[in-house]
């Protein structure tokens, strides 16, 4: 039985409002603020092109908040990621480490060099034969090319850091690499996402693939998509990963979580950031 | 007497876990002489799971409380919904994932409730509604929960006792 929800509802109106919006453009008006959010994909759905993609199309946290969280992300000052998004730039040029070096040490002006990252991160990793996500990446620079610590995954070091380096793909479509390599983890991915886990015994799935933008209790829930993160999430009072995400979502059903970075996770981490391909990178997000 | 019920109830908290198979679940449940027979959609569970009659006020609120059944978390009911203005914590917010539950008696009997609360998958396999009274064939049930059901026999009867009235 299929009820036309008010998200439903919205999401036509949305759709409605960019075609209108974009006539408006394409005969010459103004750009008006309701065009300039459309116009920057988060409000607008993105059509899956893999073959066998579960989902018609593909909407980002973005369009399930409410509006008020939506301001506050697009607002430069008001977005309180943008705190940890200045810190993650200032580390970039931090030497540490007894290799005396910092990111840029190696990787120079990260508007160039980090350009894209953001939007292939699982990728598979030769020296590990499995995958590495961007705060692995990023903890292995550390470790091994600089001789420091690594960071803690809570840590504002970390997240400001993955942010700060996501950030230089703003805006560009989600394109995580489904190949010969990465395929065998992505499915793992997959079969954990299709996994019914816990007391409360749902997947992922049953949540954000069969009833997203319906409401759950007073929440609305999304598709879960990954685009936004680290997202700056209200409830945290901080930025998170992805993965701390994922553990959160495994408690609320009552199952034992993984650990962040687990096998399980990272393959989890490529398989939703398969989900949302051609969704822009929007970190750091505002969600509830 | 208070005895031997004291021990049924025992004994159907061990034995009763209904499992994630339909054949198990039959199999333990003849077990448990629970008389589950086919209804013409889906199962039914035609005894109280404690012998006893439920408590429809306790029933109203295991359905809100949202570590009990949080019944409110998917389903409207619009009579409850009416004491919102009163209790907004209590009786706001329901959700509309599952169908309202307004009119449900009329659906369904009373033993097809208690089998969709005890386990609605055995009914709808794909359903996203937790069985509220079973213990097995779970995945990674995190420590405090494992080997518990979501509502104890009687919290099930409560509830039970409060939806046969929404005809």
């Amino acid at each position: 039985m299929i009820r036309k929800t008010p998200e439903l509802a919205e999401r036509s109106n949305m759709r409605q409002l960019f075609k209108m919006v974009l006539a408006g453009c394409l005969a010459g008006s103004l750009m008006t603020g309701a065009a300039m959010a459309a116009a920057d994909g988060k409000s607008e759905a993105v059509t899956p092109t893999s073959k066998d993609h579960p989902l018609e199309e593909i909407w980002s946290g973005y369009h399930f908040a409410k509006k008020g969280t939506k301001e506050t992300q697009d607002n430069e000052f008001d977005n309180p990621g943008n705190l940890w998004l200045e810190q993650g730039m200032e580390l970039w040029s931090k030497v540490d480490g007894d290799e005396k070096k910092s990111c840029q040490s190696c990787h120079n002006d990260a508007a160039k060099s980090m350009k894209g990252v953001g939007t292939r991160y699982p990728i598979f990793f030769p020296p590990w034969k499995k995958l590495i996500n961007l705060e692995q990446r990023i903890n292995l620079c550390r470790t091994k090319q600089m001789k420091a610590k690594a960071y803690k995954w809570k840590s504002n070091e970390l997240l400001g850091l993955t942010i700060f380096v996501s950030r230089q793909s703003l805006g560009m479509p989600a394109a995580v690499v489904l190949d010969d390599k990465t395929k065998p983890f992505w499915e793992k991915g997959k079969a954990h996402y299709y996994k019914r886990r816990g007391q409360l015994d749902m997947s992922c799935a049953h949540c954000h693939q069969a009833n997203y933008g319906k409401k759950i209790r007073s929440n609305t829930l999304t598709q879960g998509q990954a685009n936004g993160f680290p997202t700056y999430r209200l409830k945290w009072g901080k930025p998170g990963s992805i993965q701390r995400r994922f553990k959160g979502c495994n408690k609320q059903v009552r199952a034992k979580p993984y650990k962040m970075g687990s096998d399980e996770y990272v393959n989890l981490e490529h398989y939703v950031r398969w989900r949302g391909q051609g969704l822009p990178i929007e970190t750091p997000s505002v969600r509830p | 007497m208070k005895a031997i019920k004291t021990g049924l109830s025992l004994l159907m908290l061990a034995g009763l876990t209904i499992v994630a198979s339909q054949t198990a679940f039959a199999a333990e449940a003849a077990m448990m002489k629970l008389e589950i027979s086919d209804g013409p959609a889906i199962k039914s569970i035609k005894k109280s799971l404690t012998g006893k009659t439920g408590d429809p006020a306790k029933g109203e609120n295991m359905m809100a409380n949202r570590k009990k059944g949080n019944c409110f978390a998917c389903h409207v009911i619009s009579s409850l919904a009416k004491k919102a203005a009163k209790n907004p914590k209590k009786y706001s917010d329901m959700g509309d994932i599952g169908p309202p539950l307004d009119g449900v008696a009329g659906r369904y009997t009373e033993g097809e409730l208690r089998a969709l609360l005890v386990n609605a998958k055995l009914a709808f396999p794909d359903t996203i509604m937790p069985g509220f009274y079973r213990t097995k064939g779970f995945t990674r049930v995190k420590g405090k929960f494992k080997g518990k059901t979501v509502l104890k026999a009687q919290e099930v009867e409560d509830i039970l006792s409060l939806l046969v009235t929404f005809k």
